[in-house]
């Protein structure tokens, strides 16, 4: 597996909802997917893209400590702009599409992302 | 002389006309913000090659060859006061004009803009912005020519700026991950504390945040910041979510271990027992909602934790205390910089 978070937001045609940064640098290790946070407190593997239907402030702070590499978050769920404000400086990226979780998640895995 | 518009707008174009809320202020740059703080002398090219108006066109162009810049300001020979500019538009004008030997006067720029080496950086952009100009003649308070300042010195002197930033964070950090070798005690422990307000949902993990900050600026292992972390995470979630007025934090860092207490007074859990099982959650349908009540916090605690201790009584209050245990290079804050374990 190795593919740039730029090649993943380009393939799931993902929206970028925080700032525009190198993601061609960024190379996402694992997946993970649950809307359980301290699910992902547990299973989620360092510098990993986790996938959820959350869209509220937690998942900003939960992406951060797990040090996550980016958040997609699915069918079009909308962050307030004081969660992208936060994200943005913490440096976390959240990533949005019109599709449900599964959906992204079979993508992810089409192109040889795995959660181990 | 000074023509500096002093009606141009303050604030960047992005800015313009809102009000800075604090909302706002977060998502100005550094780099916008040091053109707040950096005097134009600060970034400015001092020692500036000058000509005086009886030197010619020739004069002009040996002085830009020589000294590889692309404008001479001209000053009066006796006061040194900025008289003109002659540029190397200017130049090519005279060149095209098979005028060479002719007196710069009659090719300079006499109508300038010009900016005061007191003023703050953001002044030039903005004229920069506005005349398109690539120079601006820089001048002192009494209004003799001191510098010039181009937008490479601008690029440069943000740059240094940043640099200097960057190297102040990374002194800060080392000065901290030294903080226990310097202070003699028989046991020495930093504590850092924390009050939680109950349903806080826009504040939840701020505190597990800044103690895993805090733990990599002492110099931890990532790894191990980012354990204590997720286990204060875990019981901060617990204080917003299931007490009944929010609680407190300590965390007490030593060099060989993390300690957090955590505590509240109310409502307390029934049965500890149950409590610790996967997936046992007291949590209401609107807190699920929202991703919580996983009936997890407790089982994550135990697991990030080298040590854990839940004491209980329903009516009173609960008291949690994780410890972390650093062995060898992963002790902090004497001198070991965490570089490892990622």
């Amino acid at each position: 597996m190795n593919m740039t978070l730029d090649q993943i937001i380009k393939a799931l045609d993902l929206k970028v909802l925080t700032q525009n940064k190198d993601f061609s640098a960024q190379m996402p290790t694992h997946g993970y997917v649950s809307d359980m946070l301290s699910c992902v407190m547990t299973g989620a593997k360092h510098q990993s893209i986790w996938v959820t239907l959350q869209a509220h402030n937690n998942i900003v702070a939960v992406a951060c400590l797990l040090e996550l590499a980016a958040v997609i978050i699915t069918e079009n769920a909308q962050p307030d702009e004081d969660t992208i404000t936060k994200a943005n400086e913490e440096g976390i990226t959240l990533l949005s599409s019109p599709h449900n979780s599964f959906y992204i998640t079979g993508k992810l895995w089409e192109m040889g992302l795995r959660d181990q | 002389m000074n023509t500096r518009d002093i009606n141009f707008d303050k604030a960047p174009a992005r800015f313009k006309g809102k009000v800075i809320t604090d909302e706002l202020a977060g998502s100005i740059t550094r780099v916008e913000e040091l053109a707040y703080i950096l005097k134009i002398s600060e970034v400015m090219t001092g020692e500036v090659k000058t000509l005086h108006p009886e030197h010619s066109m020739q004069d002009v162009l040996e002085c830009m060859r020589e000294h590889r810049i692309s404008g001479v300001p001209i000053v009066d020979a006796k006061d040194q006061s900025l008289i003109g500019m002659v540029s190397t538009e200017d130049l090519i004008k005279c060149l095209a004009d098979q005028d060479i030997q002719a007196n710069l006067q009659k090719y300079m720029s006499s109508n300038l803009v010009t900016v005061n080496s007191f003023d703050h950086l953001t002044e030039a952009l903005k004229l920069f912005a506005k005349t398109g100009v690539g120079r601006l003649p820089v001048l002192d308070e009494k209004g003799s020519l001191t510098g010039i300042l181009t937008k490479g010195d601008v690029t440069y002197g943000l740059l240094r700026a940043l640099q200097h930033d960057y190297q102040e964070e990374e002194v800060r950090r080392y000065r901290a991950s030294h903080l226990f070798e310097d202070i003699e005690s028989d046991r020495s422990s930093l504590i850092l504390r924390y009050s939680i307000e109950r349903y806080d949902f826009i504040h939840g993990g701020a505190a597990s945040s800044k103690i895993k900050r805090a733990l990599l600026r002492l110099g931890a292992n990532p790894q191990l910041a980012r354990r204590v972390g997720i286990g204060t995470y875990e019981a901060e979630m617990n204080l917003i979510i299931h007490t009944t007025h929010g609680g407190t934090i300590h965390a007490e860092i030593e060099p060989q271990q993390i300690s957090v207490y955590v505590w509240d007074e109310g409502p307390g859990i029934e049965d500890v027992n149950q409590a610790m099982q996967p997936g046992f959650s007291t949590a209401s349908e609107e807190i699920r909602e929202l991703g919580f009540g996983a009936g997890m916090g407790l089982v994550n605690i135990s697991r990030c934790a080298d040590e854990m201790q839940l004491q209980s009584e329903a009516g009173k209050g609960t008291h949690l205390s994780i410890k972390f245990i650093l062995k060898g290079e992963d002790v902090v804050g004497e001198g070991y910089t965490g570089k490892k374990g990622e």
